[in-house]
Formats: C-alpha cells, structure tokens, sequence
C-alpha cells in the first residue's frame, strides 16, 4: 500500500509533464490536422533555456528560489513561444494547402534540425544544474522503515500543471480567442468568413503549445537536475503517444492521457522492471487503439467536407 | 454599394466566373438566380475573396475589396449566410452567435443578440444547444442571426431556402424583407427558388454558366419568357 501511494506521486508528477507537452500536440492536431513532430524539440529548447536561464540568474546572485523560478519560467516561456511561432510560419503555413505529407516531412525536418541546432550551440554533453528546490515530507512512515514521500518540486510540479491545466480550459472555453480556436478547428472557411484571422489564430495555438510545452522542460530540468540536446525525442514520443491515448484534438483528452502514460510508467517500473516501461506505455497504446480507434475522449472522426 | 466589374473566378484551370457585372445599391434587396453550378456561390464567395478573383474589380462602398484577405474584407461590413449554412456543429446556439459579433463593434453585443432573438424567438429557446443538433431550418435562421451579430451593411444570403419546408421557407424570407424594410440592410440574394426569390426582390440577375445573361427589376425578371421556362416552369 505505501510503496503503491509512492508509485502514485511519482506517476502523477511524471504524468504532469507529459500532460502539458501532449496539450501542445493536440492542440496543433486539432487545428490544422497535422501531427507537429518539432514539439518534442520544442519542449528540449524549453529546458535549455531553463538552464542557461538558471546559471544566469544564480551568477546574478538571484537564488530566492520562488523568485529564480518564475523568472526561468517566463524567460523559457517566451522564447520557445518565439520558436513554436517561427517553426509554424516558416515550416509549416507555407505548405498550407498542400498534400498532407508534406507538412509532415517538414515537421520531422525542424525536428531534425532543431536538435543539430541544439547540439551545435550547447554540445553534446549533459547539462548538469545544481538542485533548485530541495527537500519534501514524509507522508507515511512504515514499522519497517519504509516512508512515503513527496517533495516540494513534486507538489510544485504537481500544482503548477493544474493551475495551468485550469487556466488553459477557461481559455479555451470562455474567451474570444478560444473561441475563434475551436471555430478554426470545426471550420476554418467559416471561421474567416466571420473575420477571425485564420492565419494568426493558428499562429497563437503554437505559442501557447510551446508555452506549455517550455513549463514541462522547466519543470524536467529541476526535477532531474540534467538535460540533453535528445531529450526532446522520448519525451514528444512519449507525449504524442498520451495525446493519442486520450484521443488526439481533445484537450481533456490529452491531460489525461499524460496522466495514464505517467502513471503506467511509474507503476510498470515500481512493479515490474525499470526496462521495459516504455514498452509498456505503447502497449497500452496499441490496446486502447484496437478497441477504441478514438482514444479515451476523442469522438469519433467526422467526414470533413 | 457593392460594384462587380468584368469580375472572373477560377478554380485551378475551370473558369467558374467568366466576367461577372452586377450592382447592389444600398437598401435594395438583388436576387441572383440560376441554375445548380451556374457559379452562384463562387460569385458570394469571390466578393468576400475566397476564392480571390483572378481579373477584375469589386468595390464596397466605393472602395476596392478585390484582393484584400476574407477576414479584412468582413471586417468593412459584409456578412454572409453561405451556402450549407456552416454552423460550427460542436458549438453552441449562443456561441455561434457570438462568432458572429467578432468584427463587431465592441458593446454592441448584447442589443445584437437581443435583435437576433426578436426576429427568431426559436434561437432563444435553443441557446445552450450544440449547433450540430438544430434542424434545417433552425441552422439557417442561426446562419442569418450569426451574419446579422456583425451589424454588417451588407447582407449576403447564399440559398437560404434549400432544403427548407414551404413554412419555414415563407418565414425565413418575411425575416429577410423585415430586416430590408425596417433597418435598411442591403441584401443580396442567392437562390434557385426564383419565384419567391423575385417577389421579394427590388432587382435581379440572372446568372447561366459563369455569365450574367439577364437583369431587372423582380417584377420584369418574373414576367419575362425565358426566365419563366427557365426558372419557373411548374412552379407555385
Ligand atoms: N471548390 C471548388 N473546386 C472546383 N470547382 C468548383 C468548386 N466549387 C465550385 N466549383 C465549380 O464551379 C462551378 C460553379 O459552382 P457554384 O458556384 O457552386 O455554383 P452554384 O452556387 O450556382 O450552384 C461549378 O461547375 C462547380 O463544379
Ligand atoms: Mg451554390
């Protein structure tokens, strides 16, 4: 039961993450149809930035971590912000219009790209930075000795993703630019035809993809205190898959497919063997997919006229 | 109000619009009739420049529209019904309609809405319902009352009848003259449904093949031969 609660935290940390990378996917897919496979390198340039952000702010003698910590997020916020719109306006719109393939070889260029990009500027090796947030509490503590943690970068990691989740669904929801969103989703002639700017309303949903996406790689390089340039390769599979499992366009769908993929991956390696859990994320994928095509909460596909 | 000079519309190499004239004065309601593929569509779909025309002149209000983006050219005060009505089906009633106040002016909203509602009460009734759930009918009264949140100056109705039973029909166009008597909102009219198309009408074209061949008052168009074999043949 402890070692079970323990899994638990882990998997929804884990799971928190994943989240807020798959929102990015979905998001995209939702709009333009279209599987963005520089995501996951998005996210990698988020934990960069987090990084670099970090080492400069501790030689700037910023070390009040609350403070450190909200600055790296803004920073790594708006510079992958810059990235996602950048990739969508020079990768992606120009083949607006063009067989379906072609933006997705494109995509999986600026993946390419961006992480060679990456490994240029930075190098190849790991990233080390020195712990952000330490400490935690015990929640449980067995006869035996062992005790059921949490630590305060897992309940930052936790909350912080809730308060975006929520803040991102009453966006989404109850706004004016949500709202063109999900117009451009279901029509984007008609959506024009009522004057929302198609181009910059898709523009806007790969910076907010990327926003997100930034929080996640933040959110990474505290939590295991080292990145690399091909980070973002097993995370944005990883993501992809949860915005899969929950049913790709959906955004309920895609927290809680992250939220599944976290906790798979937390339980197959509490339990079984630290080897396999990506094999078993998929293979929950691939059973999901055999019985339900749409995922968890997708609908099922409508003919597009 | 709205000038179409020499205007031609292509879709890849079919030329759909073949040097299209046509004028719309403001406060009349222009019909366009013709047949199933005589370029209708294309024509409303030009003027609001989706598809772009590849010659020739539109102007709004005097000035040229013709290759401004779809987005710009609503935002000077033309709305359009189209064709299939386009309600966005996982919306609901009242955000449909509140996508239709996006280049409205900021705090008209509320009186907008309070106007839809008055010409149809049904909308009101089905507010918190999903678009996609309406009737026929109930989608083309949303389609008006979506184009109609805009406050546009001019109104482009793209077959508002098609589909709808003779009731309704009758309803849909009282609501297209009451809007043109009482607030002077300059229509122009699609229709294959000439016969009513033409009553309501102050003036009318007709369109065959990507060309104008005909034009008149409603009255002239209904009284004319080739227009009532054309058109008309056994109808009400
Ligand atoms: N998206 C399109 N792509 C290619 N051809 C089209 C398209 N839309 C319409 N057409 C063609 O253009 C012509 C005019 O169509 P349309 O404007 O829809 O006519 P109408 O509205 O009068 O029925 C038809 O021959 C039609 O097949
Ligand atoms: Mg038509």
């Amino acid at each position: 039961m402890e070692y079970f609660l323990q899994q638990l935290i882990n998997g929804l940390t884990l799971g928190a993450i994943y989240g807020l990378i798959a929102i990015g996917y979905t998001m995209v897919y939702g709009i333009i149809g279209m599987i963005n496979f520089a995501h996951g390198e998005i996210y990698m340039i988020g934990a960069f930035v987090a990084v670099i952000a970090f080492i400069v702010l501790g030689l700037a003698g910023i070390t009040w971590a609350p403070a450190a910590i909200a600055l790296v997020l803004l920073l790594s916020m708006a510079f992958t912000a810059v990235y996602g719109w950048t990739v969508e306006r020079f990768a992606y719109r120009p083949l607006r219009g063009a067989p379906r393939l072609a933006p997705l070889i494109s995509a999986i260029g600026m993946s390419i790209l961006l992480q060679n990009y990456v490994q240029l500027l930075q190098g190849a090796r790991v990233k080390p930075i020195p712990p952000v947030v330490q400490g935690g509490f015990t929640i449980i503590e067995r006869a035996d000795g062992f005790a059921v943690n949490i630590s305060y970068l897992q309940i930052l990691i936790i909350l912080t993703t809730v308060a975006l989740m929520a803040g991102f669904t009453a966006l989404i929801n109850g706004t004016p630019l949500g709202r063109a969103q999900r117009a451009c989703e279901q029509d984007k002639k008609m959506a024009g035809l009522l004057g929302v700017d198609v181009d910059r309303t898709i523009s806007l949903t790969f910076v907010m993809g990327a926003a997100l996406a930034a929080v996640a790689g933040v959110m990474v390089t505290m939590y295991y205190g080292v990145i690399d340039f091909f980070i973002g390769f097993l995370a944005g599979v990883k993501a992809f898959t949860a915005a899969v499992l929950g049913g790709i366009g959906s955004l309920p769908g895609a927290m809680l497919g992250g939220l599944a993929i976290g906790l798979i991956e937390a339980f197959w390696s509490g339990y079984f063997s630290i080897e396999y859990k990506d094999v078993a994320a998929f293979s929950i994928l691939v059973l999901v997919l055999i019985f339900r095509p749409t995922g968890l909460l997708g609908r099922p596909e409508i003919e597009k006229v | 109000m709205l000038s179409i000079q020499g205007v031609r519309t292509f879709y890849g190499s079919i030329e759909a619009l073949k040097g299209v004239d046509l004028e719309v004065a403001e406060g009349e309601i222009v019909t366009l009739i013709g047949a199933n593929g005589a370029g209708k569509s294309t024509l409303l779909m030009t003027v609001c420049g989706s598809p772009q025309a590849r010659s020739g002149r539109i102007l709004f209000e005097g000035r040229e529209i013709t290759r401004l983006p779809t987005f710009e050219i609503v935002r000077r005060g033309i709305a359009q019904s189209p064709e299939g009505r386009r309600i966005f089906p996982r919306m609901t009633v009242l955000e449909n309609l509140q996508m239709g106040s996006v280049t409205a002016e900021p705090g008209s909203y509320a009186r907008e809405l309070e106007r839809v509602f008055e010409l149809f009460p049904r909308l009101k009734e089905r507010m918190h319902q999903r678009g996609g759930t309406l009737s026929g009918g109930e989608q083309q009264m949303l389609a008006i009352g979506r184009a109609l949140m805009s406050q546009p100056r001019l109104l482009l109705l793209d077959e508002p009848s098609l589909g709808l039973a003779p009731l309704v029909v009758r309803q849909i166009f009282s609501v297209i003259r009451d809007i043109n008597r009482e607030r002077g909102m300059t229509v122009f009219l699609v229709e294959q449904n000439a016969f009513h198309a033409l009553k309501l009408a102050h003036r009318g074209y007709v369109l065959v093949n990507g060309r104008v061949t005909l034009g008149g008052t409603g009255a002239e168009l209904l009284a004319n031969a080739e227009v009532r074999t054309a058109y008309l043949e056994g109808g009400h």
